[in-house]
């Protein structure tokens, strides 16, 4: 369960005070609002890259709040996908589990069955220049997911994507979802994906945080 | 049909484009020809009034590279220009990440302080480094060996090689730097969420990502220690065979009246950096450079 208790978070300008609310374990959970509003903040907070200034923020019954973003146990797709420049699409799903020492035989493992449920065997051996906008998201979501995280933070994973592919990564999206049976919070300005993958929905208004029904 | 044709406003405004140009060719082609022409200018120094077996044999490289002075100082040039080339890197990397990636108290200062020995006359730099080993602990006597600093370092090796580093290490700097500001730094941050601490993150994200940057950093660092020579003269000497580097050779050279021996070292240091500019060029990032 990803649970937030009276959060405030202060990021440039704005800040995002009392924010509470709960994705429910195994659900999508899908946080909507406008460009500018705090999204990224909120989740870059839940993830712990950005501090809590009060508040707690409590991940699969653990209380995180102080946490930093290793000891959480979260998989995180930014927007861009930050993708590794310097690694191939198999360095990039291994490279959690090198970090954890895992043995290179569980590792390999790891890779071919990510990349099966990814659809991205073809890639494993490309650097993600040149990669399109929907293979780039596919990486970063199994490098996300290679060290089984039961939280899945993915900030606007579908932005920079085209509208074909956006079928796709809707229906991969959830079957991933659902197959790894993680908790996801995934953040969008777009209310036609929000209700396209969400199970629990919340906006983003005037800095507070309310549930919308699905 | 339809026909296109000029309009006179057209024809004025296509001059003024043209003229814009030109204008800015012969102004900014004034200086590329002055570099050109200099650089020419040493050759055909050289090669006046050669036979073609002079040319060959009896040139005034050959002669400049037949003296054992000369040969030691392109030597000790070569070893002190990596070593202060390595330990700029050594530094830049830390001193630019920190200054791209975080906010501290005084970052502002410290990001002026570091452009000092850019802008700093090179002979007060030299006399500045000659002072600081004039205080203590610098002049205090080493346990056991029974000599200061002071005495192992100035007028010797060492005040060579930390001399071109005071200068070449502020190039590597600016280099680094802006290398760093160029790296996405949201791959770190995701580093962080697959288990990374701070220095695994930066040691397997970020410093493979700076790798040309640091290619650049070195290479302009190599080429700063070469043509360094006010910091040399004052704080290590031009001692032949002990302290004289190419640069501190070009002077020798020179002061002694030997003008041939003095473009032929210089045309030794135009090859070295041209190679590293070509080095730089070719493999270097392309957009950071100082």
């Amino acid at each position: 369960m990803i649970e937030l208790v009276n959060v405030c978070a202060r990021s440039g300008h704005f800040s995002l005070c009392d924010v509470s609310f709960q994705v429910r374990t195994g659900h999508y959970g899908v946080l909507m609002g406008r460009t500018g509003c705090g999204k990224t903040t909120l989740l870059e907070t839940v993830a712990g890259l950005k501090p809590v200034t009060s508040g707690q923020i409590i991940l699969s019954g653990r209380d995180v709040t102080h946490f930093g973003p290793a000891q959480r146990g979260i998989g995180y797709v930014p927007q861009d996908g930050a993708l590794f420049s310097t690694m191939s699409v198999r360095e990039h799903l291994s490279f959690a589990l090198k970090i954890r020492r895992e043995s290179s035989e569980t590792i390999q493992k790891r890779v071919i069955k990510l990349a099966k449920m990814l659809d991205i065997e073809s890639l494993l051996d490309r650097r993600p220049l040149g990669l399109s906008g929907g293979e780039r998201q596919r990486v970063a979501l199994g490098r996300a997911l290679s060290f089984r995280p039961r939280i899945l933070l993915l900030d606007e994973p579908l932005s920079a994507v085209d509208e074909d592919t956006r079928e796709e990564m809707y229906e991969l999206l959830r079957r991933v979802q659902a197959e790894t049976r993680t908790t996801a919070l995934h953040v969008t300005h777009n209310s036609a994906e929000a209700q396209r993958l969400g199970q629990s929905l919340f906006v983003i208004r005037d800095g507070k945080v309310i549930k919308e029904e699905s | 049909m339809m026909t296109s044709q000029i309009s006179p406003s057209d024809q004025s405004h296509r001059r003024s484009d043209k003229l814009f140009y030109v204008g800015m060719g012969v102004i900014g082609g004034s200086y590329v020809l002055l570099i050109v022409l200099f650089l020419a200018a040493d050759i055909a120094y050289m090669l006046q009034g050669s036979s073609r077996h002079q040319l060959v044999f009896d040139n005034p490289l050959v002669q400049a590279l037949s003296k054992p002075e000369i040969r030691f100082s392109i030597l000790l040039s070569l070893i002190s220009c990596s070593l202060s080339a390595i330990l700029s890197l050594f530094v830049a990397v830390p001193i630019g990440y920190l200054l791209a990636r975080t906010q501290f108290f005084g970052r502002r200062f410290v990001d002026a302080l570091l452009d000092i020995p850019i802008i700093l006359p090179p002979l007060v730099v030299g006399l500045s480094l000659l002072i600081l080993f004039q205080f203590w602990p610098l002049t205090a006597r080493l346990p056991g060996i029974g000599v200061t600093l002071n005495e192992l370092v100035v007028y010797q090796v060492p005040a060579v090689i930390l001399a071109q580093f005071a200068v070449a290490a502020a190039f590597a700097v600016r280099t680094m730097k802006a290398t760093f500001e160029q790296i996405n730094p949201r791959c770190e941050q995701v580093a962080l969420t697959l288990g990374c601490n701070r220095w695994q993150a930066f040691s397997h994200v970020s410093l493979p990502e700076a790798r040309r940057g640091m290619l650049t950093a070195i290479t302009l660092a190599w080429a700063r220690a070469l043509g360094e020579f006010g910091p040399l003269l004052i704080f290590a000497g031009a001692t032949r065979n002990k302290t004289e580097v190419l640069s501190t050779t070009v002077f020798l050279e020179l002061s002694i009246g030997d003008i041939e021996a003095a473009v032929a070292v210089s045309l030794i240091m135009v090859t070295a950096a041209v190679t590293v500019l070509l080095v730089t060029r070719l493999w270097g990032a392309k957009d950071v450079m100082v």
